[in-house]
């Protein structure tokens, strides 16, 4: 059986996002900035398109700007908040440990410039307190930029709440919806969200294409230099194929969301309520507040690149936040900052379903990881310590 | 081309001489699980000849694979030669590791190295019982 179950690094494409992407490479191929009908027939497409994403998350098109992924749209959004702020002599910023290497690697960038940087506290939920920004709000501070569901542990912010203290202060809220968006409905009205990060790929688009949203008033600094695409806040002829078919992948996705997520968080508590049958493993991250595709589990006594090798040779794609995995040393910082210690943190599988996912798929993989875990753990050092009684289970 | 060769992959499926001796007369344990590696090696020597040696590790794959391929270089091989098993010849007897995994050899040269000096240990302490 081969099941894909690695959603949250990126999705395959829907059949109507690749149709409408060769439709577009075929047929509207002209560049949006010609004057010819081709040209202009490309120009109204990615109106269109600006229309529909707008629409979703219930912005005003002119609030859309294309961007090459999520990562170039935390970085504008971060880096334009910062220079709004600096403006003002205000140069402290508000985020979570846990944000994704997008966002934190640009605060630390911006750390170098004289910025100062609080993080906050997830707790060992994986869940941002509002009580404490509240009180890591300063005089100074120009930007809360939360993540509004984290890639890793799945853990939905309590986004709403973080609007409201940020509008009440006056100050610009930023969130990176890479993982969110197309999975769970956003509002950035409701929730009073001053800027939003998306990106196609992670909602059955393509890969390079995503945008940011930024409230109206809110002045945007180029990221990428050149001509006056995407009213002069972006440069580069827009990928039109890319964005079009985001834009179908994005409507699609918010239209069967309603239909597609009961079953999903179904087979997702279904995969959960499995896997807590092996001996000494957690869940990370909140039980509730979750991506309604996302488990993450912690096994004590092995290591998750070995793990992930082993569930590919049984036809499963997975990831995990084992060092191995990432090149470095340490294990994920998100596991990290939601208090797992290394040893565990290494031990870590993440599973995120699809909408196609079925029970049967389900089931193999709860099988194939019991399987695969007693396996490791059979020649683990690490596991005979914890059995014989020499070190303690933490789990 | 895949993360690693054929002869990791093999390694790492098929691992060679996983377990543990009992009454072994040399056990070395290196790295620590922090790092997300630990290798524990256990020999077995007759005539300072390496009788059987078994392993058990906790690490990503080309930790298991090292630590399978260390122990089929120094099986039925003398001690001091043994004792001269570098992380390098490791490495190359899977047909290479990619860089940022070559600590995975070195783990596995020290695993060895380290259960070693404790055979070394106790023979001594034998020999000095002996001269009692």
């Amino acid at each position: 059986m081969k099941v894909y179950a690695d959603n949250a690094a990126t999705t395959r494409m829907s059949r109507n996002a690749i149709d409408t992407m060769v439709k577009y490479m075929e047929e509207t191929y002209g560049n949006p900035s010609s004057l010819y009908t081709i040209g202009q027939k490309a120009k109204e497409a990615l109106e269109e398109a600006r229309e529909e994403v707008a629409k979703v998350i219930n912005a005003s098109p002119r609030e859309i700007t294309f961007t090459s992924g999520g990562s170039e749209a935390d970085n504008q959004a971060i880096i334009s908040a910062a220079a709004l702020g600096a403006a003002k002599g205000k140069k402290h910023i508000i985020s979570t440990a846990f944000e994704h290497h997008a966002v934190l690697h640009t605060l630390a960038k911006l750390e170098k410039e004289g910025f100062e940087v609080t993080l906050l506290d997830v707790h060992e939920d994986g869940i941002v307190r509002p009580e404490e920004l509240e009180e890591a709000i300063r005089e100074d501070t120009c930007l809360i930029t939360i993540m509004y569901a984290n890639n890793e542990i799945g853990t939905i912010q309590p986004v709403k709440e973080i609007g409201r203290i940020a509008r009440a202060h006056g100050i610009i809220f930023h969130t990176d919806a890479v993982q969110a968006i197309g999975h769970i409905p956003i509002d950035v009205e409701e929730s009073n969200i001053d800027m939003l990060s998306a990106s196609a790929h992670k909602f059955h688009g393509p890969k390079g294409v995503g945008f940011l949203y930024a409230r109206k008033g809110i002045r945007l600094q180029n990221i990428i230099e050149g001509g006056a695409q995407e009213r002069g806040k972006r440069a580069g002829t827009e990928n039109v194929p890319g964005i079009m078919a985001m834009a179908v992948a994005l409507r699609d996705a918010a239209e069967s969301m309603s239909e597609t997520s009961p079953g999903m968080r179904a087979r997702r508590d279904r995969l959960i309520k499995g896997l807590r049958e092996i001996p000494h493993s957690a869940l990370n991250g909140n039980e509730e507040l979750r991506l309604p595709s996302n488990v993450n589990f912690c096994f004590e006594g092995i290591e998750g690149e070995s793990l992930l090798l082993l569930l590919d040779q049984k036809g499963i794609s997975a990831s995990s936040g084992s060092a191995c995995t990432s090149g470095s040393l340490d294990p994920s910082h998100v596991l990290l900052a939601i208090g797992r210690v290394h040893d565990v943190a290494h031990g870590s599988l993440r599973l995120s379903i699809g909408e196609d996912t079925t029970d049967d798929e389900v089931d193999y993989i709860i099988e194939s990881v019991k399987e695969v875990v007693a396996y490791l753990r059979s020649f683990s050092p690490v596991w005979r310590d914890l059995e014989s009684g020499k070190a303690k289970h933490i789990l | 081309m895949a993360l690693y060769s054929d002869k990791v992959m093999d390694h790492f499926l098929n691992p060679r001489n996983v377990g543990v001796i009992e009454d072994a007369d040399g056990v070395g344990e290196v790295g620590n699980a922090k790092c997300g590696d630990i290798m524990k090696m256990y020999l077995k020597i007759e005539d300072d000849i390496i009788k059987d040696v078994k392993f058990e590790t906790f690490g990503c794959g080309s930790a298991i694979a090292s630590s399978s391929m260390a122990t089929e270089l120094i099986k039925g091989k003398p001690v001091n030669e043994a004792m001269k098993l570098t992380n390098k010849a490791v490495a190359e007897a899977l047909d290479g590791l990619p860089d940022y995994k070559m600590h995975c050899s070195v783990l596995a040269e020290e695993a060895i190295q380290s259960a070693l000096e404790d055979y070394y240990k106790k023979a001594g302490l034998k020999d000095d019982e002996k001269a009692l």
